[in-house]
């Protein structure tokens, strides 16, 4: 499945495309064909918040091997990575814009942006980026 | 009916060029056989596993082919605790007597490169630079500290401490002591998780002999008793590795489920353990599995680890062969080496590594991707 499957929206306010289960209500990223709460095959899709919370973080200091991993170890530079909670919502796991760990801290607001794709070729990735001004 | 273990063998763990992960199932597998006292031709079942180094039954070409029904185990971390429990499931049914279970396992250094799609996900997610497991103990680690007051010198003393029992232990992998310092200084790999926090995937395996009834008690010099053995997979909200969206609603770990039917089953309680060996893939991880598993509240480690509660001299030695972070991480043979650990140190044969306490009763704990955990409960 390629990354461009769980985007939509516009290229300056992308949003996430999840699931919502109609029996329980619980959502799922990336869509989900049944519940993993109530089991319920009874689910329709479901357009995330672009805006939520950073709930953990951690900085990616090596460069993951290749595959799966599509950037050229070559020229890594570290990146921040976080689970980012949407209320109401999930929790949602993503690359994040920031790699300083002194700029990252747990319940600081985040949003939805596009990045380049690790391996180039213009294609674009879904990651979190500190508010500004917050 | 009683399960007890009757014997106990190890090939060192590490790394050892020319030598395949069979081969040290098989040195394993006879050196518990030594150990019972017993031949190959006397062990009515066998199960065993690994997750890179091939199928466990291939042992009989080398140990004979004695028409033995063996089961082959495949469940990541969790093999060895798998395998076991389904040796005790045999026994205790009475269909053998005598089993024999092995894990094993040989990887290449550097960290696990597990592929997307075997895990249900898009490539996408490997692309990325998701796919780490290194990741996920980080960030569990770091949310953990935050709610619970953990000190990054907790995490470099569960270091600290495990290389210094590694030290002592003549079959581990790394024996050179390291201090909270080195710790803390070499490189960072994963915020807030240093070099030497991690465990690296290595070499290595194990074998136990079990027996029932009557004939455990004929067979040991120490009967050592499996009180229990239990494993569980993981339920909605716990938070899992490999996950590109977590519940905001939360769950028990499978680890705290398969801790407390562990203690049920038993007929023990946490408080009761005199010795416990913890998953460590990282130092975030024994400091979370000690509360998860019962052995502490959360938030408890700090004054714990920081006061040497967990050390052998303390009252709740942890990890005493060195874990995951000293031995290295084969995956299917890391459950079987803590209850070899827990067998030697009720048996007072644990050397220079021996627990200062008594030593009566003790525990088992190992974790895995996605989402497992298998338990024991041993005494004497």
């Amino acid at each position: 499945m390629p990354v461009d499957a769980l985007i939509a929206g516009t290229p300056s306010a992308p949003v996430l495309v999840g699931s919502e289960c109609r029996t329980c209500g619980v959502v799922a990223f990336p869509r989900q064909s049944s519940c993993a709460a109530c089991t319920s095959t009874d689910v329709k899709q479901r357009r995330l918040a672009r805006r939520g919370t950073l709930w953990t973080w951690t900085i990616q200091c090596f460069p993951p091997k290749s595959p799966p991993y599509a950037g050229d170890p070559r020229d890594f530079e570290p990146y921040g990575v976080g689970y980012v909670e949407l209320p109401g919502e999930l929790r949602v796991e993503a690359r994040l814009t920031e790699a300083d760990p002194a700029r990252l801290r747990i319940g600081m607001p985040m949003e939805l942006v596009l990045i380049p794709a690790p391996g180039g070729n213009g294609a674009t990735t879904y990651a979190f980026r500190p508010v500004e001004g917050s | 009916m009683s399960v007890a273990v009757v014997g106990i063998g190890i090939h060192p763990f590490g790394r050892h060029e020319g030598v395949t992960g069979l081969q040290m199932a098989t040195v394993a597998a006879r050196a518990a056989l030594r150990d019972a006292g017993i031949g190959w031709q006397d062990v009515d079942f066998a199960a065993g596993g690994s997750d890179a180094a091939g199928n466990a039954d291939t042992t009989v070409s080398s140990l004979g082919l004695t028409g033995v029904p063996f089961i082959n185990v495949r469940n990541g971390c969790a093999t060895g605790g798998s395998a076991l429990a389904t040796a005790h499931a045999m026994l205790a049914a009475g269909a053998a007597e005598i089993a024999l279970v092995v894990g094993f396992d040989k990887h290449p250094p550097g960290a696990f490169n597990p592929r997307p799609e075997d895990w249900g996900l898009g490539s996408w997610y490997g692309e990325t630079g998701l796919m780490l497991t290194t990741q996920f103990f980080a960030m569990k680690i770091q949310r953990y500290m935050a709610e619970h007051g953990i000190s990054e010198s907790t995490l470099a003393k569960v270091a600290a401490k495990a290389f210094a029992n590694g030290a002592r232990n003549p079959h581990a992998w790394r024996r050179r002591p390291l201090s909270e310092e080195e710790v803390l200084g070499s490189k960072m790999v994963n915020h807030p998780l240093t070099q030497y926090m991690f465990c690296s995937p290595g070499e290595g395996a194990v074998a136990v002999v079990l027996a029932r009834g009557e004939r455990a008690q004929s067979l040991a010099r120490t009967p050592v008793y499996l009180r229990s053995v239990t494993f569980r997979t993981r339920r909605f909200g716990s938070f899992e590795v490999f996950s590109p969206s977590i519940p905001i609603t939360t769950a028990p770990s499978p680890t705290t489920e398969a801790a407390a039917a562990a203690f049920e089953q038993a007929g023990v309680g946490p408080e009761d353990v005199d010795v416990a060996q913890l998953q460590d893939t990282e130092s975030g991880a024994e400091v979370m599995h000690l509360a998860e598993t019962g052995l502490c509240e959360h938030g408890e480690q700090e004054s714990l680890i920081q006061s040497g509660t967990t050390t052998l001299a303390g009252r709740l030695p942890v990890n005493t062969d060195g874990g995951c972070l000293a031995n290295g991480e084969p995956i299917g043979a890391s459950g079987l080496r803590q209850v070899h650990e827990v067998v030697l140190q009720l048996r007072g044969e644990a050397g220079e590594r021996q627990i200062a306490g008594p030593a009566r009763v003790g525990f088992t704990q190992v974790y895995g991707a996605p989402g497992v955990s298998a338990c024991t409960v041993l005494s004497r």
